[in-house]
């Protein structure tokens, strides 16, 4: 089992590999306001300058982060926070990816987990990407790193879904399956269903996860749309666990079933 | 807003003034070719762009405040106005303009549609290095053309923030259109936001600006109207994309104000006309992404000129202007009356307004805006194109197929007689096609093939068929592409009105380049709009190599829009002659907007060498990759 400074250390050194990548991917893409034409191979007409090209903005890098949860729950035992928000850099073609999202209530952080990927629009197909890094579950239980493999995008009907992959050491298989779709009943006013399942192929008794599908967090939001990039929400949440971990939250005394009224903010930068 | 543009006024009066005392300098050396003048110019309110005449130009661009929406922002001003003064050339003359930098960041000047040696296009990266701040940049150039036309910044997103101007050529022999009256009316797209969080907005959400979806609520409406499960079919069908048929305008009047002359509707812009006039009106479309549905209720227009290139008068109500392009109408209004002057953005989500009147402060009616147009599967190059368009026309639907001329006013009434003064002093270019050859005009003689060495349609080389599939760049490919040169546009059939479309217009001369094109380039233009990627078949700019011609060499280029939106193609340095079957009498044009699903080809007279820029004229389109270089080796 991993301490976490050790955990600390790999994410760090990964991190590092993953800034190396960007740097190296995006090192030629980004203009400077001032600097306008990058240079190009030289073209063979007589009397213009060979070691022009025109300065599209074509290969720009882009960053924007969306917190789709960041909300209360109340109800069940004590309230909660919840946040669940994922973020890029990059240009079309290379993207950084973080995600993070986990429960924070009075006594104890839970579900932390939080993700740094490599992602590329998968040739041939329009609107899914492939995604490859790495996962960090960071909270007050003890901590786990995973090499993560997903794929995210829109599915038809503008289904936007999301599974990944994980994998760590001693054969640990996990697996994330996260959809969402956005139900306008008018041009401002949303409804979202929404739902993740976790799945685990071996018990972590440390981390009082079983076997098979371990917990489903479903939603399903109102929000009010006051401008596209700041959305408060009203809404109702279920969080249930099943098999093995089921068994590990009765013994620690916790409900298996927990349905919840949620309020809060959709942000995105 | 009246009180900033006062300020504006003043700031440029004494800028005008001085151009104006170098106007009349120059217009007395003009004088001496017994060059008449111009009619006399529209007096306006004096939120017009002042006009500045000559050989010789100064123009300064910095930044301003400007105040257009009620709230404050910073704009790219031309000698200290947004949009910059109207430059009026002389076909003939050779024309000088020092363009002082005072941004913190380069610019440029492209001087749209105006043939021009390829390193006083004005595009940095292609043309020369852009004029780096505090920098003087000096064009100079002989103008070989006459019409309308307009100029801006071909760098970064100054175009968006307001530097663009009217260009007019007036022509060296008399002008066939004849008119008491002349108006500038230049349309444009405002936003106080940075435009480049706009381009980074679409790119997180490309519908960011549309608030016009499909909704729950709408589906009910839409039941009412089309039955259940024809609606749940209908938007099934699209949802299964990813698609959506309201996807009009990816900018939209969420945050656009629409400006005519830099006035937003509410300021009113008012041109003058005394009754029984004949008015021109020079309508130029600035925007970086809005096209206008252009008419002025109670009055015919009669269209004369595209592009700056004459074409015979087509009287009509109403004309979709893609962005970049210009149309010359004339209008007689008759009596003491005023008359609104009404540009629908095409996604309807606002307008930009003016008047003309017979005197100050009198306004007429707004018409209300007509109802959204939606893409259909025909858009989406999906279905019987024909049959689609044919059901969603209604009752008076078939105006737009009828031909011209039946307008009220008569056509010939704006033009002389046909004769032009003399056959001699007849321009042709040289029958190689290796010199730029002179626009289009009534002293302008074709080249014709030489016998047994031109190559004829037969012989033609096709380009290499385009082989793309859908992928990150490419959402769509249409299975059926057809000709719509007939049909005016989507939403703009079946109002009532007669709208003008691509095939009405003839060219008023004969081209100047009879020789058939040797081979065909074959264009998709394609994207994948909820990436907010835009290219050419299937690879954006950065991806893709320039496309190389001959000097000397003729090319048709068909275009193929696999997209479901109207692209404005803008070739730069050469003329695109829309093939809209006139023959001979093809229309020159500059830009040519290609309609979804739609099939477009032009020819293309390779006179000029250099390397020159190809692209979406939609500004956002542009920067995301709708560009190629064109390299015209010699």
């Amino acid at each position: 089992m991993l301490d976490y400074r050790q955990a600390w250390n790999r994410l760090a050194t990964l991190f590092r590999t993953a800034a190396v990548v960007a740097m190296f991917w995006f090192g030629c893409a980004p203009q400077t306001r001032a600097q306008m034409s990058m240079p190009r191979p030289a073209g063979k007409v007589a009397g213009t300058p060979p070691t022009l090209g025109p300065a599209m903005m074509d290969n720009q890098a882009f960053a924007h982060a969306l917190l789709g949860q960041f909300e209360g729950r109340s109800g069940g035992s004590g309230s909660q926070l919840r946040w669940d928000g994922e973020g890029w850099i990059g240009t079309d073609m290379n993207r950084i990816w973080l995600k993070s999202e986990g429960f924070s209530d009075s006594k104890r952080i839970s579900d932390g987990d939080h993700e740094a990927l490599y992602d590329r629009p998968i040739p041939r197909m329009r609107y899914l990407d492939g995604q490859v890094g790495v996962r960090a579950d960071l909270d007050s239980g003890p901590t786990r790193v995973w090499a993560a493999f997903g794929i995210e995008g829109l599915a038809p009907y503008f289904f936007e879904f999301a599974p990944t992959l994980y994998v760590r050491d001693d054969g640990h298989v996990a697996g994330r399956l996260t959809g969402s779709f956005d139900l306008l009943l008018s041009q401002r006013w949303i409804v979202q269903p929404e739902a993740e399942l976790n799945f685990y192929s071996k018990d972590d008794p440390g981390r009082r996860l079983g076997s098979g599908l371990s917990d489903a967090d479903a939603g399903l939001r109102l929000r009010y749309e006051v401008r596209r990039k700041f959305c408060p929400y009203i809404g109702f949440a279920y969080n249930g666990k099943y098999g093995d971990t089921a068994n590990y939250s009765r013994q620690a005394g916790e409900s298996t079933s927990d349905p919840r009224f949620v309020f809060g903010l959709r942000l995105w930068y | 807003m009246r009180r900033e543009s006062k300020i504006v006024g003043e700031q440029v009066f004494p800028v005008n003034r001085r151009r104006f005392v170098r106007g009349l300098a120059a217009g007395g050396a003009l004088a001496a070719f017994k060059w008449s003048g111009w009619p006399m110019s529209g007096e306006a309110t004096p939120n017009t762009p002042s006009t500045v005449t000559g050989q010789d130009f100064s123009l300064t661009i910095d930044s301003m405040p400007v105040n257009f929406t009620g709230r404050r922002a910073a704009a790219v001003a031309v000698n200290g106005t947004v949009p910059g003064p109207t430059l009026r050339w002389r076909e003939g003359d050779t024309i000088t303009v020092a363009v002082t930098n005072r941004l913190k960041e380069t610019t440029s000047i492209h001087w749209h549609g105006v043939r021009v040696p390829a390193d006083m296009d004005g595009v940095p990266g292609l043309s020369f290095r852009g004029i780096a701040p505090g920098e003087t940049f000096r064009y100079r150039f002989p103008v070989k053309q006459s019409g309308t036309y307009w100029y801006h910044s071909h760098s970064m997103f100054q175009e968006q923030t307001g530097l663009m101007g009217a260009l007019i050529i007036e022509p060296r022999g008399k002008d066939p259109v004849e008119w008491e009256r002349d108006y500038v009316v230049l349309l444009s797209d405002w936003t106080n936001d940075n435009p480049e969080t706009v381009y980074s907005n679409l790119k997180q959400q490309s519908d960011y600006y549309n608030y016009h979806r499909q909704t729950a609520s709408g589906l009910i409406a839409e039941a009412k109207k089309k039955g259940f499960l024809q609606t749940i079919s209908g938007r099934a069908s699209w949802a299964r994309m990813d698609m959506s048929p309201t996807d009009i305008a990816d900018v939209s009047g969420a945050t656009y104000t629409y400006l005519l002359n830099g006035n937003a509707p509410s300021a009113n812009w008012t041109g003058l006309f005394l009754p029984g006039e004949r008015v021109r009106l020079r309508f130029i479309n600035g925007s970086s992404m809005t096209f206008f549905d252009v008419q002025i209720p109670g009055l015919k227009m009669t269209v004369v000129q595209s592009d700056g290139n004459d074409v015979e008068p087509i009287p009509v109500d109403e004309f979709r202007l893609g962005v970049a392009e210009t149309y010359d109408v004339i209008v007689s209004p008759e009596d003491n009356a005023a008359y609104t002057i009404f540009a629908q953005s095409e996604d309807r989500s606002g307008y930009a307004r003016g008047t003309l009147a017979s005197s100050a402060g009198m306004t007429a009616a707004i018409p209300p805006m007509d109802p959204r147009p939606q893409r259909t599967m025909a858009d989406m190059g999906m279905g019987n194109m024909k049959g689609l368009k044919m059901q969603e026309m209604g009752g008076g639907g078939m105006a737009g197929m009828d031909m011209p001329g039946t307008g009220e006013m008569d056509a010939k009434t704006v033009l002389k007689s046909a004769d032009m003064d003399a056959m001699a002093g007849m321009e042709m270019g040289s029958s190689s096609g290796t010199t730029p050859f002179p626009q289009p005009g009534p002293a302008t003689m074709p080249v014709m093939a030489m016998p047994g060495t031109g190559s004829d349609e037969a012989k033609l080389k096709a380009s290499h068929p385009v082989h793309m599939h859908t992928g990150p760049q490419v959402d769509n490919i249409a299975m059926n592409v057809c000709d719509r040169l007939r049909d005016p546009g989507d939403g703009l059939n079946g109002n009532g009105r007669r709208v003008l479309a691509y095939a009405d217009l003839r060219a008023r001369y004969s081209g100047v380049d009879g020789r058939p094109p040797t081979r065909e380039i074959e264009l998709h233009l394609s994207g994948n709009m909820s990436r907010y990627i835009w290219g050419f078949n299937g690879q954006k700019f950065s991806n893709a190599e320039p496309i190389v011609l001959k000097l000397g060499e003729r090319v048709r280029f068909v275009l193929i829009n696999d997209t479901m939106m109207e692209h404005p193609i803008h070739l730069h340095g050469l003329w695109s002659e829309l093939e809209n079957g006139n023959g001979e009498f093809n229309p020159y044009k500059h830009t040519l907007t290609v309609k979804p699903a739609e099939r477009v080809s032009y020819l293309v007279s390779v006179d000029t060498p250099g390397r020159w820029a190809f692209h979406c004229h939609l500004l956002y389109h542009m920067e995301a990759g709708m560009f190629r270089t064109v390299v015209v080796e010699p």
